[in-house]
């Protein structure tokens, strides 16, 4: 890469100006004639069977054109196969409007499709359901006791037991997390293209076109004449990561019709599938008054539905953080009347490091150490799940930066030490981790007759920035201006990618864009020695140098012929290339680390919470873009804010029924709750990872800061809140 | 009309003739008593870079100026804006130049999915026609309906103040 390279550079979004000026389409944006809207109608049970749906009220109502049910929806797969899609949890996926039974409360009953929206509402109002209920439960803590074990392995080593009981020192807590949604802004969203043939065209919110389109096709029996695209996808955090049921059932209704529908969900609705899962945890820890952990506990009570057994790495990072030869991981699941859990930012990590690290500062006090002084004495780069060294971890660097910007040194160490007035301030700290995942992958690079690069997979950008860094990586690549090259993605039919989650993509999709143009360069090379008198006959791609737009021989830099010349003579030149995880990870843990420092004022008459100063230190390897980057850590520490002070889907257990969903009492940060967060990137070399040295940004900014702002909450008040999220009540 | 589908004639209610100044356009428009201005833009003028969040009005994602002032869309009945000029995310641009908050929000990368964006932008817009943001606090109180979930909002507080003379001197060259 020369010093032109565009690569680590802190260049504007290249779809900026699109979202700036409301010219960015999403799934519900795209004009069809003759399109149908449909309105989607929910359960207000948690549990039995629908013994009748009323329908003629609604279907009265002029323009409403149909009314779809289990009963006279079109034929869908009957078993459980083509239901699984990439993200499916174990068990048995929920199929809409299958059949009578109703499995919670918001369960999609029927659909009411109507010339305009507001037609479509109104007959939805209509519609009368008559249930047989059963009862139903919807309280984890009450099914503890029939708890079973999460169908996966969580590693334990040592004897966890017997260290406890002769360690010198103890805690043992219970940290409990809650329900919350996602809640993109944009809501969930399909429209479907009806074609002759029963041939669609779907724009959908998604994180996987391919995924959607392999099950629309599989559920729905039509291999061969789908396509899904998603070109701008207005927030999803997860959600969009499996098939939500606005798909099928606006599949159903262009099936039934013959016409293309449009199905969005209410904002209500989005509280009608996958949730971070409510968790109850429990960290019992053994320790030397030095603070060396000798045994260590981490136990995890998560809830899932009673169809599918949703899992996700909540105890395992309490393994891998610090050096413990004594570590008993457990992981049980609690199935009750509810939908099925989805990922969501940063996937267990947010919640089981939430627990870990507020432990963490409990040890911290109990011996008397500060607690970053505590981490570094119990610092490991082996990654003792695994038994394995980290192909890279600078959480050093991070801790001694992030330490030194925050002014961590002038802490005191006592609990309710610092006042301003009516207001007790805090300072915390936490650790983070995540994965640096890297799944196959496959790009298109196209070098077309103008001499732009056009580059194409089937991503997403849900906000991350796919579309610039992929950008860059290929221009990059071809040593050409940005402006001359264009990403693609969002569409099914572009090569294979993988769902666009857990901070993978660049690391999967960037290095097929990278493969992809290198396997372009010599398509180029092998162009431009077609003609007999070619200067570069006999050159190999080591040779040569893609530079300015140019392919220039090394030793002789005045020997240079620009592309849109070569292109002229041997026409549109294209590579493909798949990438696959290379085997010097086999050797490897790998993973991004950060350290974050918080501070907090708590007022304390009224016990209300200001994060007033946040340092997130971040190594997550070779950053290509630090303007993207940034906002995505900067958006992950808004999120911990969030998931520390505000954010919880309470559910009323008499009902089995959400009772705040919506976004006035759903709680989520606005601007005035955010002050000033200062993050940044560690210097990380790692030439395991991939070919490119990156790590992805998209999960590590939330994890730690929940228990950074509950351990700066402890600091400032004395108060230790074990149940997030921390709200005024709790610390009165 | 629409340039999708026609709405049916609901029963016994008419269609109100409304006229409305939009982007700089006179529009002369039936619409039923019940159509937000949110529904009008998105469904039946297909001018979809006003979003629908929450249609509640408790999000802002559907901001936009009525007479240059911020409003709710989801929450401002169609009819209501008759006589009123409606300035929308298509309509802030003067041609080809960005208005200094659009620019603002690309340099200070105040965005991340943009679904919120339209509304951020418009919203700020209007919080600078009312001249009541001073300080950087002044800003993140007064931008606080515009909910995004990205967490941009470190990033929508810098370029909104960075914008704000720009945007005040815009406003008044669109005056004159
Ligand atoms: S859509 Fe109008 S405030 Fe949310
Ligand atoms: S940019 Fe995604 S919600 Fe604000």
């Amino acid at each position: 890469m020369n010093s032109t390279s565009p690569i680590g550079q802190p260049l504007p979004r290249v779809d900026g100006r699109l979202k700036v000026t409301g010219q960015a389409k999403y799934a519900a944006e795209f004009e069809i004639p003759g399109l149908l809207h449909g309105s989607v109608v929910n359960s207000t049970i948690a549990r039995g069977r629908v013994r009748r749906i009323d329908t003629t009220a609604a279907e009265a109502v002029a323009g409403v054109v149909l009314v779809l049910t289990h009963e006279n929806r079109p034929p869908v797969a009957s078993y459980d196969e083509p239901y699984q899609d990439d993200d499916a949890a174990d068990g048995s996926p929920f199929r809409p409007l299958y059949n009578d039974r109703v499995l919670y409360s918001g369960q999609p009953l029927a659909l009411v499709v109507a010339e305009s929206l507001e037609l479509a509402r109104y007959a939805g109002s209509l519609v009368r359901i008559e249930y047989d209920v059963e009862p139903h439960q919807t309280d984890l803590a009450a099914v503890r006791e029939q708890a079973h074990p999460a169908p996966e392995e969580v590693p334990s080593r040592g004897d966890f037991e017997a260290a406890y009981r002769g360690a010198p020192l103890q805690i043992d807590h219970e940290y409990g997390t809650p329900i919350e949604h996602h809640n993109p802004m944009e809501p969930h969203a399909s429209t479907v293209h009806y074609q002759p043939g029963d041939e669609l065209i779907i724009h959908d919110k998604t994180q996987g076109v391919q995924n959607c389109m392999r099950y629309v096709e599989g559920v729905f029996g039509l291999e061969g004449k789908v396509q899904v695209h998603s070109p701008f996808v207005g927030g999803a955090f997860g959600s969009g990561l499996r098939p939500q049921y606005q798909l099928p059932l606006a599949v159903m209704a262009a099936l039934k019709l013959k016409r293309s529908v449009r199905v969005v969900l209410k904002r209500q609705q989005m509280f009608t599938f996958g949730y971070r899962p409510r968790t109850l945890q429990r960290l019992a820890i053994g320790f030397s008054p030095n603070g060396r952990l000798e045994a260590l506990h981490h136990g995890s009570l998560g809830q899932t539905s009673r169809f599918e057994d949703f899992t996700e790495h909540e105890v395992e990072w309490s393994g891998a953080l610090y050096a413990c030869d004594n570590v008993q991981l457990e992981y049980r699941l609690g199935s009750l009347d509810v939908y099925t859990p989805i990922d969501m930012r940063a996937p267990g990590a947010a919640i089981g490091v939430y627990a870990l690290e507020a432990a963490m500062d409990e040890v911290a006090y109990a011996a008397a150490i500060d607690p970053l002084q505590l981490r570094l004495r119990n610092y490991t780069e082996i990654n003792g799940n695994q038994g394995k060294p980290y192909s890279s971890k600078e959480l050093c660097a991070c801790y001694e930066q992030g330490a030194e910007r925050f002014g961590w040194s002038r802490r005191p160490l006592e609990a309710r030490s610092m006042r301003d007035g009516h207001e007790l301030i805090g300072w915390g700290m936490a650790t983070g981790v995540w994965e640096a995942m890297q799944m196959p992958a496959s790009a298109k690079a196209c070098l077309a007759a103008d001499g732009r690069l056009i580059v194409s997979s089937a991503t997403a950008d849900i906000g991350t920035g796919t579309y610039t860094v992929m950008t860059q990586i290929a221009a990059s690549a071809l040593g050409l201006p940005m402006d001359r090259v264009e990403f693609r993605l969002g569409d099914s039919r572009f090569a294979q990618a993988p769902l666009e989650g857990g901070s993978a993509t660049v690391s999967s999709v960037g290095s097929a864009v990278h493969q992809a143009c290198v396997g372009l360069r010599e398509k180029i090379l092998d162009a431009a020695q077609q003609s007999p008198a070619s200067p570069f006959t006999g050159a190999s791609l080591d040779d040569v140098a893609f530079e300015d737009g140019e392919l220039v021989l090394k030793r002789e830099p005045a020997r240079r012929v620009p592309l849109t010349q070569l292109i002229q003579t041997s026409g549109t030149l294209e590579a493909e290339a798949s990438v696959k995880p290379g085997d010097e990870r086999e050797k490897y843990a790998t993973g991004t680390h950060s350290a974050i420092f918080v501070e907090v004022r708590v007022d304390e008459a009224l016990g209300t919470v200001r994060v007033t100063r946040v340092v997130s230190a971040v190594a997550a390897g070779k950053v290509i873009n630090p303007k993207t980057a940034a906002s995505q850590i900067l958006g992950g520490v808004v999120w911990g804010i969030g998931m520390a002070l505000h954010e919880e889907t309470w559910t009323d257990h008499r009902l089995g029924r959400y009772m705040n969903h919506n976004l006035a009492e759903y709680h989520v940060p606005v601007n005035a709750d955010i002050h000033d967060i200062d993050v940044f990137f560690v210097e990380e070399q790692d030439s395991v990872v991939n070919d490119l040295g990156s790590k992805g940004v998209g999960e590590i900014g939330i994890v730690g800061v929940a228990a950074a702002v509950a351990n700066a909450i402890y600091h400032a008040t004395g108060k230790r809140v074990r149940d997030l999220p921390i709200t005024p009540d709790k610390l009165l | 009309m629409s340039a999708t589908t026609p709405i049916p004639e609901a029963d016994g209610i008419a269609a109100c003739p409304v006229s409305l100044e939009l982007n700089g356009q006179r529009r002369h428009l039936d619409i039923e008593p019940w159509t937000t201005l949110l529904d009008l833009l998105r469904d039946r003028l297909a001018m979809t870079g006003t979003k629908k969040g929450c249609d509640h009005g408790q999000c802002g994602a559907c901001t936009v100026l009525v007479d240059g002032k911020r409003v709710n869309a989801c929450l401002t009945l169609a009819v209501m804006c008759d006589g009123k000029q409606v300035t929308t995310i298509e309509g802030l641009a003067r041609g080809d130049e960005l208005h200094p908050i659009q620019q603002a929000f690309i340099d200070h990368d105040a965005f991340q999915c943009g679904y919120c964006t339209p509304g951020q932008i418009c919203s700020a817009v209007g919080m600078v026609n009312e001249g009541r943001a001073r300080s950087r606090d002044d800003i993140r109180e007064q931008m606080s309906g515009n909910i995004c979930r990205c967490g941009a909002y470190p990033h929508i507080l810098e370029a909104i103040e960075d914008a704000l003379p720009a945007a005040r001197a815009w406003a008044g060259e669109g005056e004159r």
